[in-house]
């Protein structure tokens, strides 16, 4: 079989086996669900409800009126207890609605476009804004928008990633074993909204299950391709994806539509069959729980707001044990001071590692050793952003491509210094955007 | 919570390589050169060895102590250093010399530089080059089997036969390194082993004692030399997949270390034919050395998604 990639990259260990034969679960709604106010990259919402409200499961519970954001909806029916300013995964503090749940279950009236084959291009548009859709794969970045490119590209290929490249996160292979048609089914709303006749579906050839499904679920489905990629870090990584699937190289400082593509993830693909055919909005996402010190690691669907710390009780963990909670993957979640957090839009994956997996090391002078270099996707010289942020040259980074950085963390992870280099890629990336442009 | 999460920037895991490893590495692989060279030279090959280690890793000591830096000895690559450095001298080098050459290493080769990393040139052929200007005598004398004779390469500039050497076939004693030379040079079969585990832990790139190697064939070809000869004997095995392969001190990108093992090969070939030394592996890395960081400049890697112009 052909196998897709790129040049650069690492191969951590990948850590998969713990979870990649658990079914999804699905964990029962919490007694009390957090509903964060900012869960893609934007602004906050705005509450559209108030303390005491009585709110039903999938009702449209906060918005905003700025370009770059997508509404949330109650993921539980009950009654709204509280709105606080509380911790939330993305680091900080933000608005946050308490809701607690009755039990019931009961459903608010969903809208849906059935014969989506004959809707208009906007309406649909319009509809993946109303279900809260936004891209899964850990961003967050608003579905609608980004299936919304500028007038002036044409876009002739949708690219599915399924290659979920993140070490331990299993979270999409089981979606595309155990729910296949739904991805399939979005993709082809998908190519209808874009216009385009071609998607190909990108996954790690370390799921062959997850291939050999996804194939046999776009049977007669002519333009629907299954890519096996060679599993390699970051094969996800949407420029590292098009290059490998198309061998086309999105411009540095240009979006993937400059060279005619659009990527989605095939989770997101799922949420987008299900909001527009069945009307349910984004309240649920599977989560793969693991790490060493999870006792029993685990696929789980979660309502969103459930709390971090119900997870981690119910999938055991050694708490003595745990060095870092991570939210996502291990390659560039995020790290968590608290269990008592909620889930949100793009928890794709909790984990409890130990000091036996983030393997902590004392930082030494560069040996110059061109691993970094030789691991970088994007071809830049990481080794020269932890220099130059010693020396708080901001403006030189810059020289060095710092803006085309995507933050994959293959030059951390491949240094044998433990060079702080995603450290100074971060505070670089933030300085350089705080400057005035010239 | 009972215990505090850690926090930092991703990745959350990293590779279970470090500097150590990659030290201990080189390390492992000068073994099999160092049983040979006691071998050949006898017990002494490997008494010389220690005590340029030794040297090396108190110098390194002291100098991390009075410039207020950890103490980092153990990291290898002072015994590296130490190694190499005794790698480079002969067998009947007078241990005070061995002793200031090798503080000569780490002081002006590494430590005035601001320690591993920032070092330009190779350390250990720093302490050489000092030693040879200042005993030029004492690092020429070569010795085997008791016998002070020439090297394989002052035989063939002088244009004596190589039988006279040593006795037996040339060419096998090149490879085993029953033939006169500096400590670690000789045997080229127990560097190529150990260059081949350096390899094979991705630890050196393959090409460069390649392409290194394979100039200085070529070159001796063109100068009319016996290039089978040339390539075996010297300081080329060992400056080729121990010296030129020196993180620190060769350019950073794959295409960078390939202009750099080209000129290292050319400056050697140059040197032995039309030069006044019969070698000089020391001098053309050293020289290249002094060169990497122009390579950098002008090898940068190939950006994503860069706008050709
Ligand atoms: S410099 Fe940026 S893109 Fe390159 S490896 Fe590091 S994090 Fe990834
Ligand atoms: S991987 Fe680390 S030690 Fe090697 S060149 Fe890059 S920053 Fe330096």
């Amino acid at each position: 079989m052909k196998l897709f990639t790129f040049k650069g990259g690492v191969h951590p260990s990948e850590n998969k086996v713990q979870t990649e034969n658990e079914a999804i679960q699905t964990f029962d709604a919490p007694k009390m669900v957090h509903v964060a106010l900012l869960q893609h990259i934007g602004a906050p919402l705005n509450a559209l409800v108030k303390p005491g409200d009585r709110v039903l499961k999938g009702q449209k519970i906060a918005d905003s009126e700025a370009f770059m954001s997508a509404p949330v909806h109650s993921s539980v029916s009950g009654v709204v207890k509280k709105i606080e300013f509380l911790p939330f995964p993305l680091s900080g503090k933000v608005n946050t609605i308490i809701i607690e749940n009755d039990g019931e279950e009961e459903l608010a009236e969903l809208t849906t476009i059935k014969d989506w084959k004959s809707a208009p291009k906007e309406d649909l548009l319009a509809m993946i804004r109303e279900k809260g859709i936004v891209g899964v794969g850990g961003a967050c970045f608003p579905t609608h928008i980004k299936l919304n490119p500028p007038k002036d590209v044409t876009i002739d290929t949708l690219v599915m990633n399924g290659a979920e490249c993140e070490p331990y996160l299993n979270a999409d292979n089981r979606l595309m074993l155990e729910d296949p048609k739904s991805i399939i089914e979005g993709i082809k709303i998908i190519m209808h909204i874009l216009g385009v006749k071609n998607a190909k579906i990108g996954i790690e050839n370390n799921k062959p299950e997850a291939i050999a499904s996804m194939i046999k679920a776009s049977e007669g489905d002519n333009g629907i391709e299954v890519c096996p990629l060679k599993t390699q870090y970051p094969q996800g990584g949407e420029k590292q994806l098009i290059k490998a699937i198309l061998d086309r190289e999105v411009p540095s400082g240009k979006l993937p539509s400059a060279v005619g593509v659009v990527v989605q993830n095939t989770a997101t693909a799922a949420l987008v069959y299900e909001g527009i055919v069945k009307g349910m909005p984004l309240i649920e996402k599977v989560v793969t729980i693991s790490g060493k010190a999870i006792k029993k690691p685990m696929n789980l669907k979660v309502r969103i707001g459930t709390m971090f710390r119900d997870m981690l009780d119910y999938a055991g963990v050694e708490r003595e044990d745990v060095d870092k909670l991570v939210m996502g993957g291990p390659m560039m979640g995020m790290a968590q001071h608290s269990e008592d957090v909620p889930v949100v839009k793009g928890t794709s994956g909790l984990l409890a590692l130990t000091t036996a997996e983030t393997n902590p090391c004392k930082a030494k002078n560069c040996i110059l050793c061109g691993k970094c270099i030789g691991a970088c996707p994007m071809g830049l010289e990481p080794l020269m952003y932890a220099k130059l942020a010693k020396f708080n040259q901001w403006e030189e980074m810059g020289k060095y491509k710092l803006m085309d950085c995507i933050s994959c963390g293959s030059c951390s992870y491949i240094c044998p210094a433990n060079r702080p280099l995603t450290e100074a890629i971060n505070i670089g990336k933030a300085k350089l955007r705080a400057m005035p442009r010239k | 919570m009972a215990k505090l999460l850690k926090m930092g920037p991703s990745p959350h895991v990293r590779t279970s390589e470090t500097v150590e490893k990659v030290m201990y590495d080189v390390i492992i692989a000068l073994l099999p050169a160092l049983l040979m060279a006691v071998y050949v030279f006898g017990i002494q090959a490997l008494t010389t060895t220690l005590i340029a280690v030794g040297t090396c890793m108190a110098t390194e000591g002291i100098m991390q102590k009075i410039m207020g830096k950890d103490i980092d000895i153990k990291d290898g690559s002072a015994i590296i250093t130490g190694i190499l450095f005794a790698f480079v001298v002969p067998v009947t080098m007078a241990y005070w010399i061995v002793i200031v050459g090798s503080v000569i290493s780490i002081l002006l080769g590494k430590m005035l530089f601001g320690g591993l990393g920032h070092n330009i040139f190779n350390p250990a052929l720093v302490g050489r080059a000092f030693v040879q200007a200042s005993w030029p005598v004492a690092i020429t004398t070569f010795v085997l089997d008791g016998q002070a004779g020439p090297t394989m390469l002052d035989a063939m500039k002088r244009g004596l036969d190589g039988t006279l050497v040593a006795a037996g076939n040339p060419y096998v004693n090149a490879l085993l390194g029953k033939m006169g030379g500096t400590i670690g040079e000789t045997s080229a079969i127990a560097l190529l082993l150990g260059g081949a585990y350096l390899i094979y832990k991705g630890q050196v790139n393959w090409k460069v004692p390649a392409i290194i190697i394979g100039t200085v064939g070529i070159g001796a070809f063109l100068f009319g030399g016996d290039p089978i000869m040339h390539m075996l004997s010297g300081g080329l095995f060992l400056g080729a997949f121990f010296m030129a392969t020196d993180m620190v001190t060769s350019p950073y990108t794959e295409k960078g270390q390939m202009i750099f093992a080209f000129g290292i090969g050319a400056l050697v070939t140059l040197i032995r034919f039309k030069g006044g030394y019969p070698e000089g592996m020391a001098y053309s890395i050293l020289i290249m050395n002094g060169v990497v960081p122009l390579i950098n400049k002008y090898t940068k890697p190939k950006m994503f998604g860069g706008v050709a112009k």
